[in-house]
């Protein structure tokens, strides 16, 4: 590879990688300038949790996108993206202790334990956390095959954070329905494209991306 | 007293509403250069502190009277801290502008709330349709402070001005069939977006309700005004009920129609939810929300590094003026 390609890669690394920060720099700004309102702790908390699920479901939009479009420039940033979605995941789960419950034990493990949405979501980040671990290339190697059984937990941590939405709406549930159809197609256009073609695209040089072989 | 009902005023009595408007507006404007001019006399209105650059809502000038004639409750006042201006006119719940709790801030300022007309129907001796001066003008107004506790763990402490509830129920004779007292708000998608949502589950208009002993109670309160100002839009101008025993839900706003029943009437987010929402919603720390707790409340605004957690009290600290009420009821069944 010429040094300009990889320059220009780069360049397109770290454009990513501060535009997936930005949601976190905003509110940072808008926390220290009181510019939150009545309520700035849910504010922040809500803000953190939604740019995670955005982030997760960037990560898993990647892969229909490629089969789609054939783009396979976005394969590159999935480990980012994922990482984002964790960042943004622990941050949230640190603001609510912080901030909504001021780390009173008695009162969070209650919550997190009780009250059934945020179970979901508590096991979600938990789930989360061993792939966070594995999400590099030597973690990659080591594990091999188990490497993809082991991720394909985003599946159900999708699913358990879907819920986690769903099981706060009070009366609007504009937000949760767009989430879930998305991820609905998301999910399903895997199970669709998986049955007839999955023979002859394993076959694919190409495909021979790191960790992206769905065939068994 | 007697009371002017629609249909007994001549039309040509009737100011042309556009020459109202008029009217209305030069007042509007003349009180707001006022209070640019002189800004400490529009503070003196109430003792309270209002945060500069705050937007004031002097509302018509029959009300604006009334709110500099009000005085303060002996009674009920509150030891607690009160919550900024600022934080109560900007954190709403009133779903019909927005679901967000900045929408009705931002949604709601062009809502029209003069003129406007109360209705009074059902099981009472003097029903009719009551402009809402005629409606207000035998009472002076009141300055109350009172906590509320929203169902969804959060509280405010505010000053309302307003009138007590049982003294307007009073003048229109409920008869001995009256047994609860419901309230509507207005329905008008045109100004309330909301209420044409797709996305929402809840039924319009919203309609809330007391039993009559509630009602009659010298707590519930229904506001025309808040820190010396007359209701913003947004705290369900021109008209609402404040019942601080109970979860905010109750306290409706907006209303346009007050019928007394004899059947329990139907409110809006009990029909909607009935396991998480009751007709009686009073505020206890013993009954969980299904889905998250109710034993404790954040007092806002909540500092970032101190959350303001608060343990919640039985019928929000009222439990002496009201407990009696539900005497020989579970009350963990009539949520």
């Amino acid at each position: 590879m010429d040094i300009a390609k990889k320059t220009v890669q780069r360049l397109i690394w770290w454009m990513i990688f501060s535009l997936s920060l930005t949601p976190a720099v905003i509110l940072l700004f808008n926390a220290i300038s009181q510019n939150l309102g009545a309520d700035p702790a849910k504010e922040i908390v809500l803000e953190l949790g939604t740019w995670a699920i955005n982030f997760l479901w960037c990560s898993l939009a990647v892969t229909p996108v490629r089969k789609l479009f054939g783009w396979r420039a976005p394969l590159k940033y999935r480990r980012m993206l994922g990482l984002y979605c964790y960042f943004y995941a622990t941050l949230h789960l640190l603001a609510f202790a912080t901030f909504m419950i001021g780390w009173d034990l008695k009162i969070l493990l209650q919550e997190l334990t009780e009250r059934p949405y945020a179970v979901v979501g508590f096991i979600a980040l938990l789930l989360l956390t061993p792939l966070a671990i594995t999400s590099t290339k030597s973690m990659q190697r080591r594990l091999k095959k188990n490497w993809l059984s082991l991720h394909k937990l985003v599946y159900i941590i999708a699913v358990l954070v879907l819920l986690h939405i769903v099981w706060q709406v009070r009366s609007d549930f504009s937000e949760a329905l767009w989430y879930g159809l998305l991820l609905f197609w998301l999910l399903a256009y895997r199970y669709y494209k998986k049955a007839p073609s999955a023979k002859g695209r394993a076959t694919k040089p190409n495909d021979n991306v790191v960790g992206l072989k769905i065939q068994r | 007293m007697l009371i002017k009902q629609q249909s007994q005023i001549l039309s040509s009595e009737i100011t042309d509403e556009t020459i109202y408007r008029q009217r209305r507006n030069f007042i509007k404007s003349t009180l707001a250069v006022t209070a640019a001019l002189a800004s400490p006399s529009v503070a003196a209105l109430s003792n309270f502190q209002i945060e500069e650059g705050q937007k004031l809502y002097p509302g018509p000038d029959w009300l604006q009277e009334k709110l500099q004639a009000s005085v303060k409750h002996p009674q009920f006042q509150a030891a607690d801290k009160l919550t900024p201006y600022r934080d109560v006119i900007s954190y709403n719940n009133f779903y019909e502008f927005g679901f967000d709790k900045r929408d009705p801030a931002k949604r709601a300022q062009n809502f029209i709330t003069d003129p406007w007309k109360v209705e009074v129907s059902g099981e009472v001796a003097k029903p009719g349709a009551y402009h809402l001066e005629d409606f207000l003008a035998p009472h002076m107004l009141q300055e109350r402070i009172y906590r509320m506790r929203c169902v969804e763990a959060w509280s405010m402490v505010i000053p309302w001005v307003g009138i007590p509830l049982a003294e307007v129920l009073k003048r229109f004779e409920p008869t001995s069939k009256a047994k609860y007292v419901e309230f509507t708000t207005l329905h008008d998608p045109q100004q309330m977006p909301e209420q044409d949502s797709y996305f929402g589950t809840l039924d319009w208009p919203y309609v809330e309700g007391l039993r009559m002993d509630e009602a009659m109670n010298p707590l519930a309160f229904l506001a025309t005004g808040l820190y010396g100002q007359s209701l913003p839009p947004q705290n369900g101008a021109p008209l609402r009920l404040v019942v601080p025993w109970k979860y905010g839900f109750k306290g409706i706003k907006s209303i346009v129609k007050i019928r007394f029943t004899e059947k329990m009437p139907e409110n809006t987010w009990n029909k909607t939810a009935p396991a998480e929402y009751g007709f009686f919603a009073n505020v206890n720390p013993l009954v969980d929300h299904p889905r998250w707790s109710q034993a404790t409340e954040r007092r806002l605004p909540s500092g970032l590094f101190s959350p303001n957690r608060i343990k919640t009290l039985p019928f929000n600290g009222y439990a002496e003026q009201v407990a009696h009420l539900y005497k020989g009821m579970d009350l963990t069944k009539w949520i």
